[in-house]
């Protein structure tokens, strides 16, 4: 299953010019506000009409605005979720998941409505309006209602955005799970790099309107170019495998051969999952570090360095964990003497690797 | 009802048919215009908003007159409506389409006011989730703006009831057919002795309009907590 995108649109502000092809999975629409995601998400959906482009799921298309071909929003079999839920209040829970249930195609329905409302942990909210339900609750019977359509595609438009941060690490889990244990692709928008590290199959960066990366959430997020929320979202994404518990409350993972030590993680031996590592939290040094007390040290070689307006430049390293990310001052590479190709060690703190960088099961490669 | 004299309790029968069935017609138009004022934007809709508007603030007589000529006999209307075998001059039907009309404006205000309320974002989710124009209107729409709808028909019975100048011109006062509550008042006024019946037609008046205000009220606010899920 795979979406195709062109959009053409002139915003208030920007002018909207991309296209992009999205893989099967999780394809995250990143970039900060006013880049347009939300735009692109509207005008798949239905609900906004664009200048000129073209949409396709598998080759069925949405609209196509040379042929003058447009398919109302209901004719689409999406499954959209909304920032702010967007439950219907004079209905109750079991009645908001059903409703997009009793429109689909019957032959279409795919979805158990008991597995989804034990899967997003429901069952005891059947009965009650959404007035009364917390912000976490109505954002999983909003995921529930959006899934029970059966849709070709699922549409999630900032659906964290409004939720504390408890109520999000309350949520990512189950859009992981639906990545990873339904077949449906999923277009979602944020601007949030921990969730691009933890949900994304792969990154469509989105700046005033255009495209600026695209590909495997690894490389896009590894590309201190695509910053939308300011340094502090640079992270390198690794993946990981766990590889024990150790009694001292620390856990060890494996990154392609290299060890990291995290503070002790939920998820069992032998999982696979993403950490990302955020680029200020890494530490650059030219010589074997002695008598430091951090314990994530990655061997590496320099692979780029920009500068950025202020006193901080970004380095790539190559290490055999992966692309690792350190923000440091311009003083220090010239210090150092970084360049292109020089060896290097990067050294991350172990509380540094935060629990919300921490992402769940990863699909088989 | 024995202390009404058979010419009242006839005007009174009348008054209730007339307003229960210009209020019921109405409300699928009332509903319809409510929505389209609301919700689209065309070329002319503000035209169509004055002509809505203007039997609230036309003198009733020339409303009544206009329908006369409208709806007449000798009206286009009521050439076309003839041919049918409908005649609404001088019926109480005629009584009813001049009681709606004048009701009409009322009743899309109060529809209007409603699903002003209603967050388009609903119908958007409601769309996305497949449900084509009318189901969303049928499903997420209507039993949102239910407490309006409820307000806005009670509302235009209560005026339907009270309905006279219009009323009076186009169909006049024939007791039995065209008499309601107010044109009976009118009349008991008018002959010598009649203080009697007209002032107890009043009474009644003054109750009907009550009572359908707070059962308006009531109604509105049963339905509003139910919408709200609180």
């Amino acid at each position: 299953m795979s979406l195709s995108v062109r959009l053409q649109h002139d915003l208030p502000d920007i002018k909207l010019d991309l296209s992009f092809d999205a893989p099967p999975g999780v394809t995250v629409l990143f970039g900060r506000s006013g880049s347009g995601k939300t735009t692109v998400v509207n005008a798949v959906a239905g609900l906004l009409r664009p200048k000129a482009g073209r949409v396709a799921i598998d080759g069925w298309q949405l609209f196509d605005t040379d042929q003058n071909h447009w398919l109302p929003p209901h004719r689409r079999r999406l499954g959209y979720i909304f920032q702010e839920g967007r439950l219907f209040p004079h209905l109750t829970v079991r009645q908001n998941l059903l409703y997009g249930r009793w429109f689909a195609p019957r032959g279409a329905r795919r979805e158990d409505p008991d597995k989804v409302i034990e899967m997003l942990g429901v069952g005891h909210l059947l009965d009650r309006r959404p007035t009364g339900l917390s912000g976490g609750e109505k954002q999983r019977v909003a995921i529930g209602r959006a899934l029970l359509a059966s849709p070709r595609l699922i549409l999630a438009d900032e659906p964290l955005a409004a939720l504390d941060d408890a109520r999000k690490a309350e949520i990512l889990p189950y859009f992981e799970r639906l990545r990873d244990e339904v077949s449906v692709p999923i277009l979602y928008v944020t601007h949030s790099a921990a969730e691009v590290a933890r949900l994304a199959t792969s990154v469509v960066a989105l700046q005033d309107g255009k495209v600026v990366r695209h590909g495997p959430a690894s490389d896009v997020m590894a590309d201190p170019s695509v910053a939308p929320a300011g340094v502090r979202a640079i992270g390198a994404v690794l993946q990981v495998r766990v590889t024990e518990h150790h009694a001292d409350g620390l856990t060890e993972l494996d990154a392609g051969g290299a060890r990291l030590f995290l503070p002790r993680i939920q998820h069992r031996v032998g999982e696979g999952l993403r950490i990302r590592i955020p680029a200020q939290e890494v530490i650059l040094s030219t010589k074997q570090p002695e008598g430091l007390s951090a314990l994530n040290v990655l061997e590496g070689v320099v692979d780029t360095i920009r500068a950025g307006e202020g006193p901080g430049a970004i380095v790539s390293v190559k290490t055999p964990a992966g692309s690792i990310l350190a923000r440091v001052t311009r003083r220090s590479v010239a210090a150092l003497g970084l360049a292109q190709g020089r060896p290097c060690f990067a050294v991350i703190k172990t509380v540094a690797l935060a629990p919300q960088d921490v992402g769940g099961r990863l699909n088989a490669p | 009802m024995g202390w009404l004299g058979p010419e009242e309790l006839e005007a009174l029968k009348l008054s209730l048919r007339v307003s229960f069935w210009a209020t019921l017609v109405t409300l699928p138009f009332g509903i319809f215009t409510a929505y389209a004022l609301a919700r689209w934007r065309f070329p002319g809709r503000q035209v169509l908003n004055g002509l809505v508007h203007l039997p609230l603030i036309l003198p009733p007589v020339v409303t009544g007159y206009l329908l006369l000529l409208t709806f007449g006999i000798q009206g286009p209307l009521g050439k076309l409506l003839g041919e049918f075998g409908i005649v609404v001059a001088f019926r109480w039907t005629g009584a009813a389409l001049a009681a709606g009309i004048m009701a009409f404006p009322l009743m899309v205000r109060a529809i209007r006011l409603s699903i002003e309320a209603v967050d388009p974002r609903l119908e958007q989710a409601g769309a996305t989730l497949g449900a084509s124009r009318p189901f969303v209107f049928a499903t997420v729409t209507l039993p949102m703006i239910l407490p309006g709808v409820i307000a806005g028909a009670i509302l235009a019975f209560a005026k339907a009831m009270g309905e006279f100048g219009a009323t009076i011109t186009f169909v006049s006062n024939i007791p039995g057919q065209t008499q309601t509550l107010p044109s009976a008042v009118y009349a008991f006024l008018q002959v010598p002795g009649g203080e009697a019946a007209a002032t107890r037609l009043v009474v009644i008046s003054i109750i009907i309009a009550m009572g359908a205000l707070l059962l308006s009220e009531y109604v509105g606010r049963r339905a509003a907590a139910r919408v709200s899920g609180s």
